[in-house]
């Protein structure tokens, strides 16, 4: 009994002594009175020396929180109790958030930088007259593949994946729009259909590809592929140039048959504490020179205009991040198609997974 | 008088906890499970779960639970025999349960290094002339890191038992004329079965619901009804289709404990 007391003694008493060190250490950075911004964020989406540097210039401490799916961010955030003053969601799920009222409204005079965005990129159908987000990044769902490895053998569109020369070879995110999309475009069907025999179609298409798949991954796809644990690989454009900066064999492409485009934006949810720090903290990242280096940290394609000049020429001219328009107009983005078609997809996914060869 | 107030007291922690923490829980999840995507009262998630495709997850389930329990069994009994027999029983005990204190995901991504294409167990397949297989994301990695990870619960209770086994029994046995074997078969083992049976229980109800290494180790090629539940609470946002999985398997586990329960000293 004594032993026991001495040890929540022992824990008690190393508790209280960390807990002081915490604040000390906080109090003589200057963080005091709760001057905090918090910011929820996909994983490694950011380069950490701003966040510093933005601490440094606003004294306002960031607090930095990261999710790995649209919809376990926004579940968080609908459930309460959380805190964050920014969230980083995709462009479907900003219609959702919208709709069902989770998002406050931006205060476009404090966010001065936000000329710097490409009109391109501004209002779009997901946010009318950008009244809630902030586009952060946006980028395109493509093929990583590594020519060496296939003997120079080129891919050039989804349905390239069904050749049996693949066998075992192909990695897929572990998303079921990406999945199930691919699918629909390899049978030249819109993203966003919502029509179920299509949708059994693309699905009965992918069962045939099962034999050529080794694995159903998420991040540690890019891990994967530049370790050449396979050649082909399902990716967002980002995690391709991160692949390709880590192993240099690899190539990037969007197939031919058209595929997502994608935007990632800074919103304000309404459980936010510190609108004012937030609106801060958006304007800091639309900064022509910051999001440059953010860019080139994270890898995917910036929508600020001014970033440009900052950034190698080669990154800029590289149509497989930056594509053409006339590839563009292939792409399209993903429409919040509503949580009874979601469930639709997700079942196919699922069914699909457990198609075995 | 005094007595019984004072013990009344005493349980108020616990009948607040197991309230708080097990029942409401349990009703909640209970509460979901009647309600569909759209949030309308209904009864639809328990026709799904009887479709083809959650039958054949239910039962993919409960062979690789079954599996998993199985060869760490296999594993355990010889090994927590022999830890009763060495000289430093607690060291020993303690270095097969110092890995145990290693996060899980860090033991899984170890494991993608050494079963990958370039790694470890690969290199040694092609030193002894087999060559190079793959090894990740497959059914055998997938049980095989489980057992690694279930092992030392399986481990503990029966070590337990067999070290609380009176050695005069065995004498008893062998003075009496029974073989090594027999001695195992017919006092041993039937006086260590509690130990066997709370191992069996630690491990295969959570083997029933693994959810991560199906998707790091097996590379979403094993979905069990844990891989689901978590689809469903975090994707599709389904959360009565995912509270009906999670009221089958609360059944699934009950079942279990009420079979394999110990009767006379509870578990």
């Amino acid at each position: 009994m004594n032993k026991l007391v001495r040890f929540f003694l022992f824990i008690a008493i190393v508790s209280a002594v960390l807990l002081y060190a915490i604040s000390s250490l906080n109090a003589s950075q200057g963080y005091s009175g709760g001057n905090t911004v918090t910011v929820f964020n996909w994983g490694d989406y950011i380069d950490p020396d701003l966040i510093k540097k933005f601490e440094k210039e606003t004294r306002i401490k960031v607090i930095y929180e990261t999710f790995d799916s649209n919809e376990a961010m926004m579940t968080k955030i609908e459930q309460g109790g959380t805190n964050y003053d920014i969230a980083v969601p995709s462009e479907y799920m900003i219609d959702k958030m919208r709709h069902e009222d989770l998002l406050l409204p931006l205060d476009h005079s404090k966010l001065p930088n936000l000329k710097h965005i490409d009109k391109r990129f501004m209002d779009l159908p997901f946010d009318p007259e950008n009244k809630y987000s902030i586009p952060y990044f946006w980028g395109t769902v493509g093929i990583v593949y590594n020519p060496k490895m296939l003997h120079g053998k080129e891919i050039t569109s989804w349905n390239d994946l069904w050749d049996p020369d693949l066998k075992n070879e192909i990695l897929l995110t572990d998303g079921a729009r990406e999945v199930i999309g691919m699918g629909l475009n390899s049978l030249g069907y819109s993203l966003n259909d919502t029509n179920k025999q299509h949708l059994i179609e693309a699905k009965e298409k992918l069962d045939k590809l099962t034999p050529n798949i080794k694995a159903i991954v998420g991040d540690e796809i890019k891990m994967l592929l530049a370790n050449q644990e396979a050649s082909v690989g399902l990716v967002w454009s980002g995690d391709a140039s991160e692949i390709m900066s880590e192993n240099e064999d690899l190539d990037y492409v969007v197939p031919e048959e058209g595929s997502n485009l994608w935007f990632d934006n800074m919103v304000i949810p309404k459980t936010a504490k510190n609108v004012e720090a937030a609106h801060k903290f958006i304007n800091f990242m639309l900064d022509p020179k910051v999001a440059a280096q953010n860019t080139d940290y994270v890898g995917y394609s910036t929508p600020n205009k001014g970033a440009l000049k900052y950034m190698p020429k080669e990154v800029v001219e590289d149509e497989r991040f930056y594509p053409s328009p006339e590839l563009t107009e292939k792409l399209e983005v993903y429409e919040n198609l509503g949580k009874k078609n979601l469930a639709y997809y997700n079942e196919l996914f699922l069914q699909f997974k457990m198609h075995r060869k | 008088m005094e007595n019984k107030r004072t013990r009344g007291l005493y349980r108020i922690p616990y009948l607040l906890w197991i309230l708080l923490f097990v029942i409401v829980p349990i009703l909640l999840v209970l509460y979901y499970s009647f309600f569909d995507i759209e949030g309308n009262f209904s009864f639809i998630n328990y026709q799904k779960f009887f479709t083809p495709v959650y039958l054949k997850m239910t039962l993919s389930s409960f062979w690789y639970a079954f599996l998993i329990t199985a060869i760490s069994l296999l594993v355990a009994y010889p090994t927590a025999y022999l830890l009763t027999k060495t000289r430093h029983k607690q060291l020993w005990l303690l270095l097969i349960i110092v890995p145990s204190w290693i996060n899980l995901l860090l033991k899984a991504y170890a494991f993608i290094g050494i079963f990958g294409t370039y790694g470890a167990a690969n290199s040694f397949l092609k030193i002894i002339g087999i060559g190079s297989r793959q090894i990740l994301f497959t059914d055998f990695s997938f049980v095989f890191v489980s057992v690694y990870i279930f092992i030392p619960f399986m481990i503990l209770p029966i070590f337990n038992a067999l070290n609380e086994l009176n050695p005069t029994f065995i004498d008893a046995a062998s003075d009496l004329g029974a073989s090594k074997w027999t001695t195992f078969r017919r006092v041993i083992f039937p006086l260590t079965i509690d130990g066997v049976k709370s191992g069996c229980q630690v491990t295969f109800i959570p083997a029933l619901s693994l959810f991560m290494l199906t998707r790091l180790i097996a590379g979403n090629r094993v979905i069990t009804l844990g891989t689901s539940i978590e689809q469903h609470f975090l994707v599709t946002q389904d959360w009565g289709m995912g509270s009906t999985i999670a009221v089958f398997l609360i059944i699934i586990m009950v079942l279990i404990m009420v079979v394999t329960g110990t009767g006379k000293r509870g578990v």
